[in-house]
């Protein structure tokens, strides 16, 4: 009777709420393509107009040069240093990895402005200018937890018999590492890229103390929106962001699968 | 003879006993996790105490004075401005967290006992909103909520009003509707991970010793789940508290909240001290909040036992 019951009104409380989450992202792309520059409905026209103005404004490619940069060598850096300490939590046991790991997990729950202001009052105290580098330390701050999560349910159930069979079979550790270690966990690696890289992508707070005279595109975006005539075209540089995000996120999430798949353990979301 | 060789040995033996706990298990595992340590202790841990150790010192223009004070303190604890700001902050923090926790729980429930084969898909469901960029979803509403925005002009479309509602945007409730989409990913996996985690047929034995499913509800499923409730609530919480993008954009002067002031410290007013002891009385204030969130969830699931 109970199941009946829930049943009957949880289905329809969970598409209210996936609604709830969905529909107002699903402005961005509608209004990006209406052809008015107010963005309310009804909608005027279709119209690709506001895209290609985006394509003659050098601030705005510059910008998206900036987080590419920025986003690429964030990713690098917070996959190497996540790969380091998947690895040790996955595999050996010690004293002092639930402390040390409290502390490299810590950004997840910190206000993001701390983490900002912490880091902008230490460079400017050295006298340090801005620029892309320092946002770069602070995104992988930010991403090293969303890393360390994705490459733990990959390297999770990782049987270490394999690198000891290759070792006995005469490889060296490198070799080892090289040949055995490494096919295993490729898949779990560049879904943490991926899923780095899109945190560095839409990162506002950190970019937005720390970026000097180098904006990144949400910086940009920030900019912006200060005049409501150039909604539309923000409308359209955040769908060409949302689109790219949904990409890089539906590869990671695959790869994360078929990395969970080869080390035999089960599949579970990004975070469950 | 002898003495000469204990002399000599300690040097090679203190080698091998190093060389030895680089190769145990202790030694590899805290070595190899020591890098990324290291890089959380120096920006983070480090500029953290860099900014506790301003919020005790002055600012004259430039020049920072190092002689200890609680002027900052008093400053951020008694003035009303920073004082409203930091109540309100903390209110904002509270509501949206409880609220987006009990939005969260049916469908973390809905998933976990009814999702069958499709869980992987409807978590992915529920967390690809949340990579859409978080500034994205706040100018999303923006275009909503806006004076002339969607929901005003359809309101006055379907005829329900003449007017635009003011309300709608830049206000207190733009800040907590706003914030309430943008966390709930946070609190519906908690929820989920600790609902898959009771064991099933303890709820079975309720059923089979005669309680109804409200009552196994209330004494089985939601004490079980209180712990991922309890963490959906302080990871929504923390991190809102300083919220500053929500506020500047949907929030005008009646939303603003304590991230804006202390922004203002380190650009426009340069105050650093007093910024710092802003920050620094932000996290001891909303620490002490999730604690004492803690403490009622833990006498909540004793009274409901």
């Amino acid at each position: 009777m109970m199941k009946a019951l829930t049943r009957g009104w949880l289905p329809g409380y969970a598409i209210l709420y996936i609604a709830f989450l969905y529909l107002p992202v699903m402005l961005l792309p509608i209004f990006s393509v209406n052809s008015s520059p107010i963005p309310v409905f009804p909608l005027k026209g279709f119209s690709m107009k506001w895209y290609e103005s985006l394509w003659g404004n050098d601030i705005m490619l510059n910008a998206a040069r900036n987080t590419l940069v920025v986003g690429t060598a964030s990713a690098l850096v917070a996959t190497i240093l996540g790969i380091c300490a998947a690895r040790a939590i996955t595999r050996y046991r010690f004293t002092g990895k639930r402390p040390m790991s409290g502390v490299i997990m810590a950004p997840l729950v910190l206000p993001e402005i701390i983490i900002a202001i912490s880091l902008l009052l230490v460079l400017l105290q050295f006298g340090l200018g801005l620029s892309l580098m320092t946002v770069i330390v602070g995104h992988v701050l930010i991403c090293l937890p969303y890393s360390i999560t994705v490459l733990v349910s990959g390297f999770e159930g990782f049987d270490p018999s394999f690198e000891e069979a290759s070792a006995d079979l005469g490889e060296t550790t490198f070799g080892t590492i090289r040949r055995v270690t490494l096919p295993m966990m490729m898949p779990a690696i560049v879904s943490s890229l991926l899923v780095s890289f899109t945190i560095s992508l839409d990162e506002f707070m950190v970019a937005f103390f720390l970026s000097g005279r180098e904006p990144t595109l949400p910086i940009y975006i920030w900019g912006q929106l200060r005049f409501a005539a150039k909604l539309p075209a923000v409308l359209a540089l955040g769908t060409i962001m949302l689109v790219g995000s949904l990409v890089l996120l539906t590869v990671a999430e695959m790869y994360r699968r078929r990395a969970a798949r080869k080390t035999l353990t089960e599949a579970g979301g990004l975070f469950a | 003879m002898t003495a000469a060789v204990d002399h000599v040995m300690p040097a090679p033996r203190q080698r091998t006993v190093r060389r030895n706990w680089l190769r145990s298990e202790q030694g590899r595992g805290f070595t190899l996790l020591s890098l990324p340590f290291l890089y959380a202790l120096t920006f983070l841990v480090l500029p953290m105490l860099v900014v506790f150790a301003h919020s005790f010192w002055t600012q004259t223009y430039l020049t920072i004075d190092r002689s200890f004070t609680l002027e900052n303190y008093r400053i951020a604890l008694t003035e009303p401005i920073y004082r409203d700001l930091l109540l309100r902050s903390l209110f904002i923090s509270l509501t949206v967290s409880v609220a987006t926790v009990l939005f969260a729980y049916p469908i973390a429930y809905y998933i976990s006992f009814y999702g069958g084969r499709r869980k992987g898909l409807w978590l992915f469901l529920i967390t690809v909103p949340f990579w859409t960029g978080y500034l994205l979803r706040v100018m999303a509403w923006k275009v909503i909520l806006g004076y002339n925005g969607v929901l005003n002009t359809t309101l006055m479309g379907l005829g329900l009003t003449d007017k635009p509602v003011e309300s709608l945007l830049y206000s207190t409730n733009a800040v907590i509707l706003t914030l309430i989409h943008a966390w709930a990913v946070f609190a519906v996996l908690p929820v989920f991970v600790s609902l898959e985690k009771i064991d099933r047929s303890l709820i079975e034995a309720a059923t089979d010793l005669g309680d109804g499913p409200l009552r196994r509800f209330m004494r089985v499923t939601l004490p079980l789940s209180l712990p991922g409730v309890t963490g959906a609530l302080l990871i929504v919480m923390i991190p809102t508290v300083g919220d500053y993008v929500t506020p500047k954009l949907v929030g005008g002067t009646e939303g603003v909240m304590i991230a804006n002031a202390i922004q203002a410290q380190f650009g426009r007013a340069s105050n650093w001290p007093l910024g710092a002891a802003l920050t620094v009385s932000t996290m001891v204030i909303v620490t002490a909040m999730a604690g004492a969130a803690v403490v009622v969830m833990r006498g909540f699931v004793r009274a409901l036992r």
